[in-house]
C-alpha cells in the first residue's frame, strides 16, 4: 500500500483526520505504508495516554521509599537490607473478552515480563477481575476462560498467583476487566532500565520468533467494542509459559553480568513501541534490519515485523564487544537471539528491509509530538439518593443471601486453580487474609499485596470512591501487620471522548492523589484502560489499586480468622455505615443508589497507623476490614476460617439492617487476647474503637440490646458462602 | 549431605528444592542440567516439581528423554536414593523408574491446596521413621494416579504404595481423594524401595512459616539413614 491513503485505512489506523494532518506535517510528508502503522500503534491510546496524561500529573509519583516511579516498565520501591520491591499492574481487558483463555494469558505474561525486564525476580502475581452479572449468559463462559488462562500460564511460568479480588456487576456485561499485577524482587543497585545508550551499541532481538498474532493489539484496546467485536479475535495474541519460563532465567542470568545497557520488553505495539520507548527515553536514534528479525510465519512484511504483537520477546542493548556472552547465555536457554540493529545519535526511528529504508521518521515524532488531548469534561448526573428500603424481618436470612452473593462469597473455586505456594515464600495464601504475604527472598522481611476497587462507590462518586479504593487497599495490607507502601493503579472507564467518562477520570485521579497523599503511598506504575464500552454503555469507573506494603519480620504475619475460642472481638476505627452503593441495597432493590460512605484523610491515616501500632505490641491475633456486606459479612468471614463462633452486641440506634450491612471503609475487626491495651492504642490515635464481644461456640449470634439479630450456625452460614461461585457456574 | 536437583527447562521447584536442602537443612545441594550427565557424585537425587518442557507433550515425556536421566537411571540401580515431587514424579513414571501414569485430574481442572496423606507400605529413604499424617501442599493438572490391576496388586502386595490420601484423621476414602487417583494414592516407591514418586509437595511445607513444617520430615528421614551409613 502507498499514499495517498483514503478516509477508511486511516480511520482504520485509529487515527482521525486532524491526526493524520499532523502526522504529514511532523515528518514533512505522507508516511510510508509501515510508518502509518507505526504511528497508528504509538499514538493510540493504549501506548500515547493522549487523553489522560494531563491528568495522571497530579498523581504523587514520589517520596523517600520510591527509587523509581512511573515512566519505566515498572515502579520500584526500597524494600531495605539493599533489596527493591518491583511491581506493576495492568489491563487486558479487551483481548480477554473476546478470547478469554489466551487474553487473561497473555495479560499475566506481559505484566511479568514488565517487571522481570527491571532485573527482578517475579515473586507474586495478582489478578483483580470484574465480570458481569451472574446470571447473564456470558458470564460462567468468561469466568472459566479467564481463570483457567491465568493459572495456565502462572501455574506453568512458576510464579506464585497470591491473591486478587473477582467482583460481578452489570455494568461489566459487555466489558470484563481482567488487570494483572506482578511483583518482583531485585538488589537495589542493580535495577535495569529501557535505555538505548552508546552509539554504535548493538541491539539485540531475544526470545519467540515473530509471527502475525496481535497486529494492531494496541489499537483495537483504544476503541470501544461494538457488534463485530467477536471477529477481532485475531488481533488478539497466544501465550506460551514455557517460553517466558526460559526467557525470566535468561534474561536474569544475563543482567548478573555487565551485558546490557538497556533492556525492554516487546509488548503493546511490539518491536514498534519498544524500540521507541528506548530512543526516547534516552534520546537517541536506532536503525534496525528488520530482515534479522527471527520469524515464525512466511513471507512478513515490514509492516506485520513492526506490529506483531508476539509474546515473549525481548529488545537488549549490548555493550559492543560484550554480544558473545549474551548470546551465549541465551542460547544455552534454548533462545533465538539475533542482532537487530544498533543505537544511533540521530534521533531518528529508521528500518530497513534488504537495504532499503522503508520507515525514517524522528523519535520525538513519535513520542513526544504524540497527541495530547485536553477533553471536554462534564459533571456526571448526581446517581438518585437511597430511597425506601424496609428492613428484612429475618436479618440471620439476609445475611445468608449477602454471603452468597458471587461478589462476596469465597473465591476458593478461583484460587484453588492457582499455584499460590510454588518459591516457597507465601506467607499468607489467598483467603487467608486481608492481603497476601509472601517472604522477601533471603531475609525475615515480607512482603504484603492486595488488589480492588469497588465500582459502584466509583460511579456514585469517582473521587470518593478511588480514594475509599486507596483506603481499603492500605487497610487490607495493615490488617495483616504491614506499612502500606507505594501503589500501582490500572485506570479502567468507558470512552474518554464523552464528558461525563473524562470527568470520571479525573475525579478518580484526584481521590487517589488524596488518598495517595494521606498515608503516604505515592504511585509508582500504572496503566490506563479506556473504551471499556459497549454499543455507547461504559462500566462503572473503576480505578483498581494494587498496594503493596513491607513488613520487618513475616512470622508475624496475621490472618482474618479468628485463631481460637475466648479472644475479645474489637471494632476498630468509627466510620459510620451507609446503605449506599452497597451490596445489600442491590440485592433488597437492585439499584444503585448513593451517596456512598464517606471518606475522611485524616481518620484514615489514623487508623492505619492504630493498626500498625498495634501489631507492633502484639495485640492483634486476627484483623479483618468491614468490606462488601458491611459488619455481620466481616463477623461471618471471621468465624469460618477456622471455625469458631463468636457472641457479640453491637451498640447502635439507626437502623439494624444499616448497622449489619452498611457499608464504610476503615472499620476492622481484631481478635485480641488484651482488647484495654488494644482499646488504648486507638484512644492514642484518635481512632473509635469499642469491643464488640468474644470468640467461642460454634454460632454467630449478634444482638442489639435486648434483641437478638443473628443467631445461627457458622457451619449453616458458610454453606452458601464456600458454593455460590460453583453454583452460579454450572 | 549433598543433594542433586535436576533442572529441566520449565522445571519450577528446583529452586525450592536448594533452598529447603541449604536454608532448611544446612546441607549442600546443587542444581544439575538436563543436558549434563554428570551428577557430581551427590547422596540423594530430587526431581523437582514443574512443568518440564511446557509439558506441551505428555507431562514428563520429553525430560524423560534427556541425557540426564541416564545419569539418574544409573544412580537408581545403584541403589541410590531419589525422590521424584510432582512432575517429577510424572519424570519417573515416564522415565520407567516407577510404575504406573499420572493422568489428568478427575475434576479437569489444576488444584492447589493442602492436602493430608498418610504414610503407608515398607520404609523408604524418605519415610523410614516417618509414622502417621502429614498435611502436604498438592499443586498439579495431572496427578490421577493409575496403573493396571495386577500393578495395583503388585504394589499393595509389595508394600510399594508409601503415600495415600486421606483425612486429617487419616480416613481413606473416595471423600478425601483430590483427583481420583487408585486407591487414593499419592506417592510410590519402585522395587528395591530407593526410588520414591509423589505428587505432594514436601518441600512446601518444610518450615513452619508456610503451613506446619510436616514436609520436612521426609528430609530428615533421608539424613539419618544416609547420614547413618557414611
Amino acid at each position: 500500500m502507498k499514499p495517498p491513503y483514503t478516509p477508511e485505512i486511516i480511520r482504520q489506523h485509529g487515527l482521525t483526520a486532524d491526526e493524520y494532518a499532523r502526522v504529514e506535517r511532523l515528518i514533512g510528508r505522507a508516511p510510508t505504508w509501515p510508518e502509518l502503522g507505526v504511528f497508528s500503534v504509538l499514538w493510540s491510546e493504549h501506548c500515547a495516554y493522549k487523553s489522560s496524561r494531563v491528568h495522571l500529573r497530579r498523581l504523587p509519583t514520589t517520596g523517600p521509599k520510591v527509587i523509581q516511579g512511573p515512566g519505566e516498565n515498572a515502579g520500584v520501591i526500597d524494600a531495605g537490607d539493599g533489596w527493591a520491591v518491583v511491581f506493576k499492574m495492568e489491563s487486558h481487558n479487551h483481548p480477554s473478552y473476546i478470547e478469554p483463555y489466551q487474553g487473561a494469558a497473555t495479560g499475566v505474561g506481559g505484566i511479568l515480563r514488565d517487571v522481570f525486564t527491571m532485573g527482578a525476580r517475579p515473586v507474586a502475581l495478582l489478578d483483580a477481575l470484574r465480570f458481569g452479572r451472574p446470571d447473564h449468559p456470558k458470564t460462567p463462559h468468561l469466568v472459566e476462560g479467564v481463570v483457567h488462562g491465568i493459572g495456565g500460564y502462572g501455574n506453568c511460568v512458576g510464579v506464585p498467583t497470591v491473591g486478587g479480588d473477582a467482583m460481578f456487576d452489570a455494568s461489566y456485561d459487555g466489558n470484563i476487566l481482567v488487570n494483572a499485577m506482578a511483583v518482583g524482587v531485585a538488589r537495589a543497585d542493580r535495577i535495569f532500565l529501557g535505555r538505548a545508550e552508546g552509539v554504535g551499541n548493538p541491539v539485540f532481538y531475544v526470545g519467540s520468533k515473530t509471527g502475525r498474532d496481535g497486529i494492531h493489539g494496541a489499537t483495537m484496546a483504544s476503541e470501544e467494542f461494538g457488534e463485530d467485536s467477536e471477529s477481532r479475535r485475531p488481533t488478539v495474541q497466544v501465550g506460551d509459559p514455557f517460553t517466558e519460563k526460559l526467557l525470566i532465567e535468561a534474561c536474569l542470568e544475563v543482567m548478573g553480568e555487565d551485558l546490557l545497557v538497556g533492556i525492554q520488553d516487546m509488548g503493546a505495539a511490539g518491536l514498534t513501541s519498544s524500540s521507541c520507548e528506548m530512543a526516547s527515553r534516552s534520546g537517541s536514534g536506532l536503525h534496525l534490519k528488520l530482515e534479522a528479525v527471527p520469524v515464525r510465519e512466511s513471507n512478513m512484511t515490514p509492516y506485520e515485523l513492526l506490529l506483531s504483537e508476539s509474546q515473549e520477546r525481548m529488545l537488549m542493548v549490548c555493550e559492543r564487544g560484550r554480544e558473545q556472552r549474551l548470546i551465549d547465555i541465551v542460547t544455552r536457554w534454548g533462545l533465538d537471539v539475533c542482532e537487530v540493529g544498533t543505537v544511533t545519535d540521530t534521533g531518528r526511528f529508521v528500518c530497513s528491509w534488504h537495504g532499503e529504508v522503508v520507515v525514517d521518521v524522528p523519535v520525538a515524532a513519535l513520542v513526544d509530538d504524540a497527541p495530547k488531548y485536553e477533553r471536554p469534561m462534564r459533571a456526571a448526573t448526581t446517581p438518585p439518593a437511597v430511597g425506601e428500603v424496609p428492613v428484612p424481618a429475618d436479618l440471620g436470612a439476609t445475611l445468608v443471601q449477602l454471603l452468597a452473593r458471587p461478589s462476596i462469597a469465597s473465591k476458593r473455586w478461583i484460587y484453588r486453580q492457582y499455584d499460590h505456594m510454588v518459591r516457597t515464600g507465601t506467607a499468607l495464601r489467598p483467603g487467608d487474609g486481608d492481603a497476601a504475604v509472601v517472604r522477601l527472598p533471603e531475609t525475615r522481611r515480607g512482603i504484603a499485596m492486595s488488589v480492588g476497587c469497588n465500582g459502584r462507590q466509583c460511579a456514585l462518586d469517582p473521587r470518593v470512591g478511588a480514594a475509599l479504593a486507596v483506603y481499603e487497599a492500605a487497610i487490607n495490607v495493615a490488617c495483616v501487620g504491614a506499612r502500606p507502601t507505594a501503589i500501582t493503579d490500572c485506570l479502567n472507564f468507558a470512552s474518554p471522548e464523552r464528558p461525563e467518562v473524562m470527568w470520571q477520570l479525573s475525579q478518580a485521579i484526584d481521590g487517589i492523589a488524596e488518598a495517595c497523599r494521606a498515608l503516604d503511598t505515592p504511585v509508582v506504575s500504572g496503566n490506563v484502560s479506556l473504551y471499556n464500552e459497549t454499543e455507547g454503555r461504559g462500566i462503572h469507573p473503576t480505578p483498581m489499586i494494587g498496594m503493596v506494603g513491607l513488613m520487618d519480620d513475616v512470622a508475624t504475619v496475621r490472618g482474618a480468622a479468628f485463631p481460637s475460642a475466648d479472644l475479645a472481638v474489637v471494632l476498630v476505627g468509627g466510620a459510620a455505615p451507609v446503605l449506599g452503593g452497597s451490596e445489600y441495597l442491590l440485592l433488597a432493590t437492585g439499584e444503585l443508589a448513593g451517596p456512598p460512605p464517606a471518606f475522611d484523610a485524616a481518620q484514615a491515616r489514623a487508623t492505619i497507623e492504630t493498626l500498625l501500632a498495634a501489631h507492633a505490641d502484639g495485640l492483634v491475633l486476627s484483623a479483618h476490614d468491614c468490606s462488601e456486606g458491611g459488619l455481620a459479612v466481616a463477623l461471618a468471614e471471621c468465624c469460618f476460617g477456622r471455625d469458631v463462633g463468636a457472641a457479640i452486641a453491637v451498640v447502635g440506634e439507626g437502623r439494624d439492617d444499616v448497622m449489619l450491612f452498611g457499608e464504610a471503609q476503615g472499620r476492622v475487626v481484631v481478635a485480641t487476647d488484651r482488647p484495654d491495651a488494644l482499646l488504648a492504642v486507638a484512644a492514642k490515635h484518635g481512632v473509635p474503637a469499642a469491643i464488640l464481644g468474644r470468640t467461642g461456640g460454634d454460632r454467630l449470634r449478634v444482638r442489639c440490646a435486648e434483641r437478638t439479630l443473628i443467631d445461627a450456625p457458622v457451619a449453616e452460614l458458610r454453606r452458601g458462602w464456600a458454593t455460590a461461585l460453583e453454583e452460579m457456574l454450572r | 549431605m549433598r543433594f542433586a536437583v535436576v533442572s529441566f527447562p520449565g522445571s519450577n521447584c528446583d529452586d525450592d528444592c536448594v533452598r529447603v536442602a541449604t536454608e532448611v537443612l544446612g546441607e549442600t545441594a546443587w542444581k544439575v542440567r538436563h543436558d549434563e550427565r554428570d551428577l557430581r557424585r551427590p547422596d540423594v537425587v530430587l526431581l523437582p516439581g514443574g512443568f518440564s518442557y511446557g509439558d506441551y507433550l505428555r507431562c514428563g515425556a520429553i525430560a524423560s528423554l534427556s541425557p540426564v536421566m541416564e545419569a539418574v537411571a544409573a544412580f537408581a540401580r545403584a541403589g541410590g536414593p531419589v525422590l521424584g515431587i510432582c512432575n517429577g514424579f510424572q519424570v519417573l513414571t515416564e522415565s520407567h523408574l516407577l510404575p504406573g501414569a499420572l493422568l489428568r485430574n478427575a475434576g479437569l481442572k489444576f488444584i492447589c491446596e493442602d492436602a493430608h496423606v498418610r504414610v503407608d507400605g515398607r520404609p523408604t529413604p524418605f519415610t523410614a521413621g516417618v509414622q502417621g499424617v502429614l498435611r502436604l501442599p498438592i499443586a498439579h493438572n495431572e496427578g490421577r494416579y493409575h496403573a493396571d490391576a495386577d500393578t495395583l496388586a503388585r504394589l499393595e502386595g509389595e508394600g510399594r504404595v508409601v503415600f495415600r490420601y486421606c483425612g486429617p484423621d487419616g480416613t481413606v476414602s473416595d471423600a478425601f481423594n483430590p483427583n481420583g487417583a487408585s486407591a487414593n494414592i499419592a506417592g510410590i516407591c519402585n522395587e528395591g524401595g530407593n526410588v520414591v514418586g509423589m505428587m505432594p509437595h514436601p518441600e512446601r511445607n518444610a518450615e513452619p512459616l508456610l503451613g506446619n513444617g510436616q514436609g520436612r520430615a521426609l528430609f530428615d528421614a533421608a539424613l539419618r539413614l544416609v547420614g547413618g551409613a557414611r
